[in-house]
């Protein structure tokens, strides 16, 4: 699976050169997340972190710890309160709604617990979906998607509909679209919540194996042991991190 | 690096869009057959109301076209002292040098009764009358004889009498033998005929017809026609309307009455419509009712698909792309009512009008309306689950299922 060449800088169209800087995918600085409710509610309180291209990354942490929030705002789905949150340097904060709707559409694959597959279409239809809003025309979308399902292992499995496949062929399915528009970094929401164990192992190998084809993930457990797997680990409490196994790029 | 210049939102192609206002409906089928066919049911009431009464008016339109709108008829009128005036004998030879007038006949009133033999009442009088006619009448009015035949040359010297459809059925004669008499104003009149309905003149239906000559000789007739039948040069029928009184009884123009049998059945065919508002009503209140389950179908299909529209957001749908999906999805999903509606409508009218050997019509009111309330139905009813849909948070939309 490693041997497939990923292509390590997916912003085909940004003509800025490389610099240390465009190493990171994903800046976050001093963000903080209050939910206006009586009495509010502070789900993050000042995180920092960033990761750069091809990293691999854990974010664990118990329920309520703030790892959903974190989610929402690195996936541009949610503003942080104060703070910056940074994709490929793409302030999320100054954006409109419509360019967030761009940005998730080109720089951010998502992967769900509950997959998310629509059982009404192949699996290929399904993956190709992953470019429906980034203005592919679908005889490309579908070239594409069958080699985003080659690079999980299913690419023989392109026709089936999603009811006739098991768990962990769902979440590869998933994860296929969500690596369909080579997104500068992938973000995992609980992948193997839904499957057991060996297959969760399966899916955890196939990160790696992915990590080592140069995509950059996080993820986001509440499971120590597939934290484990992964070669930096942000553990969060009450909003905050507590520790980064990382680079020392974090600071809370 | 963080200038937002190159990301721009992509307009959905037409064909990702028409897959995307299909995904509702694929998914639930029976639900989306159900409320299409509360649309379908209201869109029919009315198509077939409408194509029905189209029908029934295209098919006496038709008949009065074959009938011919271009018969006058010219009648005594009243003199100015209130007694029925009489129109000269020259009056149908006048008329006849009209430049634009084709076929003239006449026939002349004759008081008195007719009984089928001396034995019936006098009081039986069944309400025939008696009319003196010309020989070529029957064309120019526009019926045949059923049974029997007309009157000729030799038979209106004789007392022989040819009988209106209503006439020969009140007198109960329903076929023509030999040696066949009826009791004619104290004279035996031998039957020649039977005439079938005359639709422009329903006059002739409830008469008795005799020849000139022998309503002459027979009858005390005194040989002025009391009913002229003009028909024209179909384009020239106003022009020739507006000269006949004069040319009948140049001396007293007020005295004739000119009228067009055509017209009276033309209002008719207009007059067919009168009972469509109604059903037209309960087709509406049918369409309303179709609306409602409609918007009910859509709002609980977004609150059904808020892990669908939650999923399309974090791939990049933005909230225009959100809003345009369902709007379309219900409007697709009345169309289908829509034309359900107006192919059930149609096939229904083809039915019943073919079943009266009328012409099938379908206005385009009819059809295009259908489909055209469809389209608005579909929107009003998908516009606030559109909004709504449109409105919901991504993290909402994902995290709540």
């Amino acid at each position: 699976m490693s041997q497939i060449a990923y292509p390590t800088h997916p912003l085909g169209d940004d003509a800025s050169p490389l610099d240390d800087d465009s190493r990171l995918v994903l800046e976050v600085d001093q963000v903080t997340r209050v939910y206006p409710s009586v009495p509010p509610i502070t789900a993050l309180r000042g995180v920092s972190f960033t990761v750069g291209r091809g990293e691999l990354v854990a974010i664990v942490g118990p329920s309520g710890s703030g790892k959903s929030t974190l989610l929402h705002l690195m996936g541009s789905l949610d503003r942080p309160s104060t703070g910056s949150v940074r994709i490929t340097g793409l302030d999320v904060g100054q954006m409109s709604d419509r360019e967030l709707a761009a940005l998730r559409a080109t720089r951010i694959g998502f992967v769900f617990q509950q997959f998310f597959l629509a059982e009404h279409q192949s699996v290929l239809d399904n993956v190709a979906d992953g470019l429906l809003y980034a203005g592919v025309p679908l005889a490309e979308r579908r070239a594409q998607a069958f080699v985003a399902l080659d690079l999980v292992g299913l690419a023989e499995r392109a026709k089936a509909r999603p009811t006739q496949l098991s768990g962990g062929q769902r979440q590869r399915v998933a994860i296929a679209r969500a690596l369909v528009g080579q997104p500068a970094i992938v973000l995992a929401d609980e992948p193997t919540g839904n499957l057991d164990q060996a297959t969760g192992q399966s899916i955890l190998r196939l990160f790696e194996g992915l990590h080592r084809a140069g995509v950059s993930i996080v993820v986001i457990t509440h499971d120590r042991d597939i934290a484990a797997h992964m070669s930096r680990q942000i553990d969060m409490l009450d909003g905050r991190i507590v520790s980064d196994s990382g680079s020392g790029s974090a600071d809370s | 690096m963080s200038t937002t210049g190159s990301l721009s939102t992509k307009k959905l192609r037409p064909s990702d869009f028409a897959r995307l206002s299909a995904v509702g409906l694929r998914t639930r089928k029976l639900r989306a057959g159900l409320s299409a066919l509360g649309i379908a049911i209201g869109v029919a009431a009315i198509v077939s109301v409408l194509g029905l009464s189209s029908s029934a008016q295209a098919g006496l339109l038709s008949e009065i076209s074959q009938l011919g709108t271009n018969l006058l008829v010219v009648q005594n009128g009243q003199s100015i002292t209130g007694q029925t005036a009489e129109m000269p004998k020259a009056a149908p030879a006048m008329i006849a040098r009209i430049g634009p007038v084709t076929h003239v006949q006449e026939a002349g009133s004759i008081s008195g009764n007719v009984y089928r033999s001396p034995l019936i009442p006098a009081i039986d009088t069944n309400a025939l009358s008696i009319n003196a006619a010309s020989l070529g009448l029957l064309r120019t009015v526009g019926t045949s004889v059923g049974d029997g035949s007309y009157l000729n040359g030799a038979t209106s010297q004789e007392p022989v009498a040819v009988l209106g459809a209503a006439a020969a059925q009140r007198l109960g004669i329903d076929r023509v033998f030999s040696g066949e008499r009826i009791w004619l104003d104290n004279t035996w009149f031998y039957v020649a005929g039977i005439l079938r309905p005359a639709a422009l003149v329903p006059a002739i239906d409830s008469s008795v017809l005799v020849g000139f000559p022998a309503a002459e000789h027979y009858l005390g007739f005194d040989g002025h026609p009391s009913t002229i039948y003009v028909r024209t040069v179909t384009s020239q029928v106003q022009a020739v309307d507006t000269v006949l009184a004069a040319t009948a009884n140049p001396e007293n123009p007020g005295e004739v009455d000119v009228s067009q049998p055509s017209a009276a059945l033309v209002a008719q065919a207009d007059a067919q419509g009168a009972f469509d508002d109604l059903f037209l009503g309960l087709g509406a209140v049918a369409l309303l009712v179709g609306t409602v389950g409609v918007a009910n179908i859509m709002v609980i299909s977004v609150l059904e698909r808020r892990s669908e529209i939650g999923l399309r957001r974090a791939l990049g749908a933005t909230k225009g792309h959100i809003r345009v999906q369902f709007l379309s999805e219900s409007i697709v999903l009345a169309v289908i009512g829509g034309v359900l509606g107006v192919g059930a409508g149609a096939l229904a009218t083809a039915i019943y009008a073919s079943s009266k050997s009328e012409a099938i019509v379908i206005p385009v009111l009819a059809w295009g309306g259908g489909i055209g309330a469809a389209i608005l139905i579909g929107a009003v009813a998908g516009l606030w689950p559109a909004l709504r849909a449109a409105r919901m948070s991504p993290t909402q939309a994902l995290w709540s299922v």
